[in-house]
């Protein structure tokens, strides 16, 4: 009697691939990995048929020609006798540049404005309100067309700019791009760089004893002036010390442009000025609903321990609402730096505008271009979420 | 479903160069459409723009009309697709039009190693730089350290690259996407020059409110010859696109107008004009067209001479001089092989 009404099971039947709970689920993922490399292959064999019916091979050769065109702005030597690649280099490092810079102006501004935004103060917190929805709900294209052309029409050309300088010899504004003092670098700087470099993980070192020292004593040190100091101080010194090898290196007026200095070209202003606006939106609404989901227990119960609000803040509703605001600011980050492709609507040369752009229409290599443009991308985002998830883990609940 | 995802990225990535399929009869699919699908440029006084009506109008719009008028026998069955200096050949070479006639210049590369025919030339251009007077600058060799305003995507930014080190002068230069931006970015002065072929400034110039406050600089750094162009591997199609050129050319040279052209087809002793509006001889069917194929063309939108004058010439705006695209027999360039 203990057997009889289980089927045996070696009486398998095909119906059961459908049927049975047991077989269904590996039934339909291997039916959905077939359509999927079914695909895959024929738009493989499509492209490959239409190269060749074009006559057309598929090679990366074309990245080692010269490139023959320049770029305005760059980051590392190159002029239009240097291969494509290096043209693909400059404008993946501008891409990465203006991504980055965006980035951290974007946090900035969205923190702010989305604790703003839960002010108790009505005007403030509506204010914020029209700023988040009304710039997040204008596409971004125009918002960088609209803030270029801002800047192109608000700031003095390079001659009046001469006459109106910002800071006199030193810091001028124009239509064309920012100038202020570069830094010139004579033989010794290494030595500085380094002793900064030093001091920079020196700080990280002190931080971390201080922070042990408070919780065996309860002592509390001033630990941001300590940090500026050891930041600055040796630094200083060694600059003196080395016989000033890093020196600055002025704008003077030149016939047309602004001569010497570091140039911030107006295209990078205004992309970052817009994509910093743009996205800071997407950022306060994460931050805004980050403190919202902690409950208001939290801060009651650190008032009642005696801690400030500030502190009360930092100590208790941050730690905990950065488990729910970094996931979603991973992606606005991708975002971010995906958005920057629209870099060329105001002539910023990024990694679209140069492989994307004129390599591939100086070399007509769409398919090699267009593959290696959307590889590049792909590998730019998948490590800003690889870092951004390790951040994640490290500020995650953690089961004790 | 992750799964999905990565396929449907590469299918996107794919079906751009895909679509291609770059079939040999363009003729037949033509004829059996009813419309040329023909590229030109996104607005650029007197060689295309659209007018008040929303009519497509110029140069190049033309030459499109002049084919649709001998392939379809309707100047007007034509769907035109504005592109920009770097979309024109993707339009191209993946089949999305069939003809492109946006002021594109003919060279080595572009011929061999992106796979296009070229018809012909239907203007002898050369790169020119346009400053403000205001500037007090005379020649293009004063121009160094300049901020200077490029469409990207066209030969223009390699001979500008080209002319600048050739001289020892250094630039900076603003890459823009089409003629609008750069106008636009030349007024604001965010940059000093702008650059392009030397017809493309005269039109800019055109429609500048102070035209006079703008000079177009003596040098002319290099060749840009003109002209419209078809995929490779159409050899007919291309014939046709050429024939239809040199048509017009013919027609200039014999005095053939869009007014006089019925009347030369019936009455004209010239054997080769007789030929040419199809009143003897079977030319037209060689190429697979009515043997009036140029005849219809011609009373559709004039000779080379009369295009040139409605759009280019001193009477417009543009006010460009014949200068090198004069027809050989006035001291000019414009040479066509012989019907026959």
């Amino acid at each position: 009697m203990s057997t009889s009404t289980v089927p045996a099971d070696n009486s398998f039947q095909l119906s059961q691939l459908w049927r049975d709970a047991r077989y269904r689920s590996y039934t339909i993922q291997i039916i959905a990995l077939i359509v999927a490399l079914s695909v895959v292959m024929m738009l493989i064999g499509n492209a490959v048929e239409n190269l060749e019916a074009l006559g057309k091979d598929f090679n990366f050769g074309f990245l080692y020609e010269p490139a023959g065109y320049d770029i305005g702005q760059m980051l590392v030597e190159y002029s239009s006798a240097s291969g494509h690649w290096k043209a693909a280099l400059v404008g993946l490092l501008n891409t990465l540049l203006v991504a980055f810079l965006a980035c951290v102006t974007a946090t900035i501004i969205g923190v702010f404005v989305g604790v703003l935004r839960l002010s108790n103060n009505w005007v403030v917190s509506r204010l914020m309100a029209v700023y988040i929805e009304g710039v997040r709900n204008v596409p971004l294209l125009l918002q960088i067309l609209a803030w270029y052309a801002v800047f192109i029409h608000v700031f003095p050309t390079p001659k009046q700019a001469v006459k109106a300088p910002v800071i006199e010899g030193a810091v001028y504004a124009t239509n064309r791009g920012f100038y202020v003092p570069g830094l010139t670098f004579d033989g010794g700087y290494q030595i500085v760089v380094a002793v900064l470099l030093a001091s920079i993980g020196g700080i990280f070192v002190f931080r971390r004893w201080a922070r042990q020292r408070q919780e065996a004593t309860g002592q509390i040190l001033p630990v941001g002036y300590i940090s500026l100091g050891i930041l600055i101080v040796p630094a200083v010194l060694a600059y003196f010390a080395s016989g000033m090898p890093i020196g600055l290196d002025y704008p003077v007026a030149g016939r047309f442009n602004l001569k010497g200095g570091l140039k911030v070209g107006t295209p990078l202003i205004a992309l970052w000025f817009a994509l910093s606006i743009y996205s800071a939106a997407f950022v306060a609404e994460i931050v805004r609903a980050g403190i919202m989901a902690i409950s208001k227990g939290q801060t009651e119960a650190a008032y009642a321990l005696g801690l400030r609000p500030q502190r009360t803040m930092s100590l208790v509703v941050l730690p905990q609402s950065l488990r729910i605001i970094i996931p979603p600011m991973i992606s606005n980050y991708l975002n971010i730096t995906k958005n920057s492709s629209l870099a060329i609507a105001v002539g910023y040369m990024d990694l679209t505008g140069t492989l994307g752009g004129i390599t591939l229409n100086q070399t007509g290599r769409e398919m090699e271009c267009m593959l290696l443009l959307m590889a590049t991308y792909l590998l730019i985002s998948l490590s800003i979420s690889a870092v951004m998830n390790f951040y994640n883990e490290s500020v995650k609940l953690k089961g004790r | 479903m992750k799964k999905m995802i990565l396929p449907v990225a590469l299918g996107a990535a794919f079906a751009a160069t895909a679509l291609s399929a770059a079939s040999a009869g363009t003729l037949e699919d033509v004829k059996e459409r009813g419309k040329l699908r023909c590229a030109v440029s996104t607005g650029l006084a007197g060689f295309s723009y659209t007018d008040e009506n929303g009519k497509w109008q110029g140069f190049d719009v033309d030459y499109c009309r002049a084919v649709a008028a001998a392939v379809l026998g309707d100047p007007d069955a034509v769907d035109f697709s504005p592109t920009t200096g770097k979309t024109r050949f993707t339009a191209l070479a993946s089949g999305e039009v069939d003809i492109l006639s946006r002021n594109t210049t003919w060279t080595f590369s572009r011929d061999a190693d992106l796979k296009f025919t070229f018809l012909g030339v239907s203007y002898y251009d050369g790169q020119g730089f346009m400053v403000k007077k205001s500037l007090g600058v005379a020649s293009a060799k004063e121009l160094d350290g300049a901020t200077v305003c490029i469409q990207t995507g066209t030969t223009t930014e390699l001979n500008l690259s080209d002319y600048f080190s050739a001289n020892n002068m250094s630039y900076e230069p603003l890459s823009i996407e089409t003629n609008t931006e750069g106008r636009a970015n030349y007024l604001a002065d965010a940059c000093d020059v702008y650059t392009t072929d030397a017809s493309g400034l005269a039109a800019s110039r055109a429609t500048f409110e102070n035209a006079d406050d703008h000079i177009v600089l003596p040098e002319i750094i290099s060749k840009e010859p003109l002209g419209p162009l078809v995929r490779h591997g159409d050899d007919q199609w291309a014939d046709i696109g050429r024939w239809v050129l040199n048509a017009m050319k013919i027609a200039e040279e014999k005095g053939i107008t869009a007014a006089n052209a019925d009347d030369q087809a019936a009455n004209s002793k010239d054997p080769e004009v007789k030929r040419l509006l199809g009143s003897s001889g079977e030319m037209g069917a060689s190429l697979g067209l009515g043997n009036d194929f140029a005849l219809v063309a011609i009373k559709a939108v004039g000779n080379y001479g009369e295009m040139f004058e409605r759009h280019l010439g001193t009477q417009t705006k543009v006010n460009l001089a014949r200068g090198l695209n004069a027809t050989w027999t006035e001291g000019g360039l414009q040479y066509a092989p012989p019907f026959r």
